[in-house]
């Protein structure tokens, strides 16, 4: 995946400037940054559900904008919401996106991944009665019905209780173990850190820092990502 | 085929959620049979007023209650973030459009039902003669109104003063389809022929194909911004 010198502007603020990214074929890259810094706008950009202002993308050697429903084919999003239908049951929803997708022997496959993320006893109960937590699971299993190669995750683990989120935790390190290209947004940098193969950092609509995961530690990052953020602050944090 | 079959899945997934919620539905029908049930206070039944004025008491109930269930549609959309998961699905967003079109139309056909049956009950409209016409009015007049609705309702969702925004942005294009069903219904109602309200029906269903068509190439920019 290539991003090239992407600008997003929404009237007079620049939410991204000219950000410009590489990201390799079963790469995870963890990015972080304060509220506002263009995470989610970059996530949005690349998922093909907002426009760039300038600049451009291509995925798999594709561009986005010409190529964006093969591309969706392949793509799964877990994001702030859940994308789920209040007054369907958690099977109907399944149906309805795997439909989308085209899967194959959808009803099987939709056991398949209500049985992983635990609500297979739930599959007929509609999502209007599902916590917050329950709701998040469910939202995965939409994410993996169609078993994606490519993988956009927006602080996927908000809202996740304990058991929930080491479930999250033990779906991505399988993805990743399957060499799937992950970009995952969160504020956690413990978890992005452990996950990923390399961190970026963006701030007020750039890419500010970024290095390979192996070669720092937790403290450095923690301590890369503060002074960063206080410098945006004037050194107030 | 697979754009079709997409089509499908899109409104059967529409029908089985209001069927299940019945939320956007009733006060839909609510709406439209207070409208017609307040008018027949202010006329006599059976007079040249209610004649004259009857067309356009129906055409009032329908268009206003398909604004109130326009806006539930696309509102339901966007609650949950649904609108983005279907914008990442491998579907053309002409499909999305066609689809919540042809849902948002469906509702609507199936208040005006009860709605005219009521109408006719209330106004002591003998509508046998004109049955086949008006269906065909109905039909074209809805079809038009949801097409233009469903688009300005994605555009209206994402503003603040969105239940406001909705009927300032579609009454005022919508003006052709109204006028023309107005006085195509009045035609049918007084008995006339095919000849005398196929003048309203070509500029319906002018007005139709043409912002059927704008509205599916337009939908994608509109729910990418």
């Amino acid at each position: 995946m290539e991003v090239k010198n992407l600008v997003k502007i929404f009237g007079d603020f620049y939410a991204l400037r000219s950000v410009s990214l590489q990201i390799a074929i079963g790469e995870c890259v963890a990015i972080f940054g304060p509220n506002g810094a263009g995470k989610t706008t970059f996530l949005r950009i690349l998922s093909a559900i907002s426009r760039p202002t300038s600049g451009e993308i291509f995925i798999q050697g594709q561009r986005l904008s010409e190529a964006a429903l093969s591309i969706h084919r392949q793509l799964g999003v877990i994001g702030h919401q859940s994308f789920l239908y209040d007054d369907l049951t958690a099977e109907e929803n399944l149906l309805f996106y795997a439909r989308l997708y085209d899967v194959p022997h959808p009803t099987n496959r939709i056991q398949e991944v209500l049985a992983e993320v635990g609500l297979r006893e739930r599959g007929g109960d509609r999502v209007r009665a599902f916590s917050r937590g329950m709701q998040q699971r469910l939202a995965i299993a939409r994410a993996m019905l169609h078993n994606p190669s490519l993988l956009f995750l927006d602080e996927p683990y908000t809202g996740l209780d304990q058991h929930a989120a080491s479930m999250l935790t033990a779906w991505l390190s399988k993805l990743r173990s399957e060499r799937r290209t992950i970009i995952l947004v969160t504020h956690d940098l413990e978890q992005g850190l452990a996950l990923a193969d390399r961190v970026v950092i963006f701030l007020r609509g750039k890419v500010a820092w970024e290095k390979p995961a192996g070669e720092i530690s937790r403290e450095t990052l923690r301590q890369v990502y503060f002074d960063l953020v206080a410098g945006l602050h004037g050194g107030r944090l | 085929m697979s754009g079709l079959r997409k089509l499908f899945i899109l409104v059967w997934k529409d029908l089985l959620a209001e069927f299940r919620a019945k939320e956007m539905l009733s006060s839909m029908l609510m709406f439209a049979l207070i409208v017609v049930v307040v008018f027949n206070f202010t006329f006599d039944p059976g007079s040249g007023a209610t004649k004259e004025a009857g067309p356009g008491i129906l055409w009032v109930a329908f268009t206003f209650a398909g604004v109130l269930g326009l806006h539930r549609s696309l509102i339901h959309e966007v609650e949950r973030g649904c609108l983005h998961g279907l914008m990442l699905a491998p579907v053309d967003r002409g499909v999305i459009f066609l689809g919540k079109a042809i849902g948002n139309a469906i509702f609507i056909f199936l208040i005006e039902l009860p709605t005219f049956l009521l109408f006719s009950i209330f106004f002591n409209i003998d509508f046998w003669k004109g049955l086949d016409k008006l269906a065909v009015i109905f039909f074209l007049g809805t079809i038009g109104f949801a097409a233009v609705g469903t688009l300005l309702s994605a555009i209206s969702v994402n503003t603040r003063t969105r239940e406001i925004m909705l009927p300032i942005l579609l009454f005022p294009i919508e003006v052709p389809v109204i006028l023309s069903a107005v006085n195509a219904t009045a035609s049918a109602l007084a008995g006339q022929n095919w000849n005398a309200i196929s003048g309203w029906l070509k500029i319906l269903a002018g007005f139709d194909l043409i912002f059927l068509l704008v509205c599916f190439v337009t939908f994608e920019y509109v729910l990418e911004e």
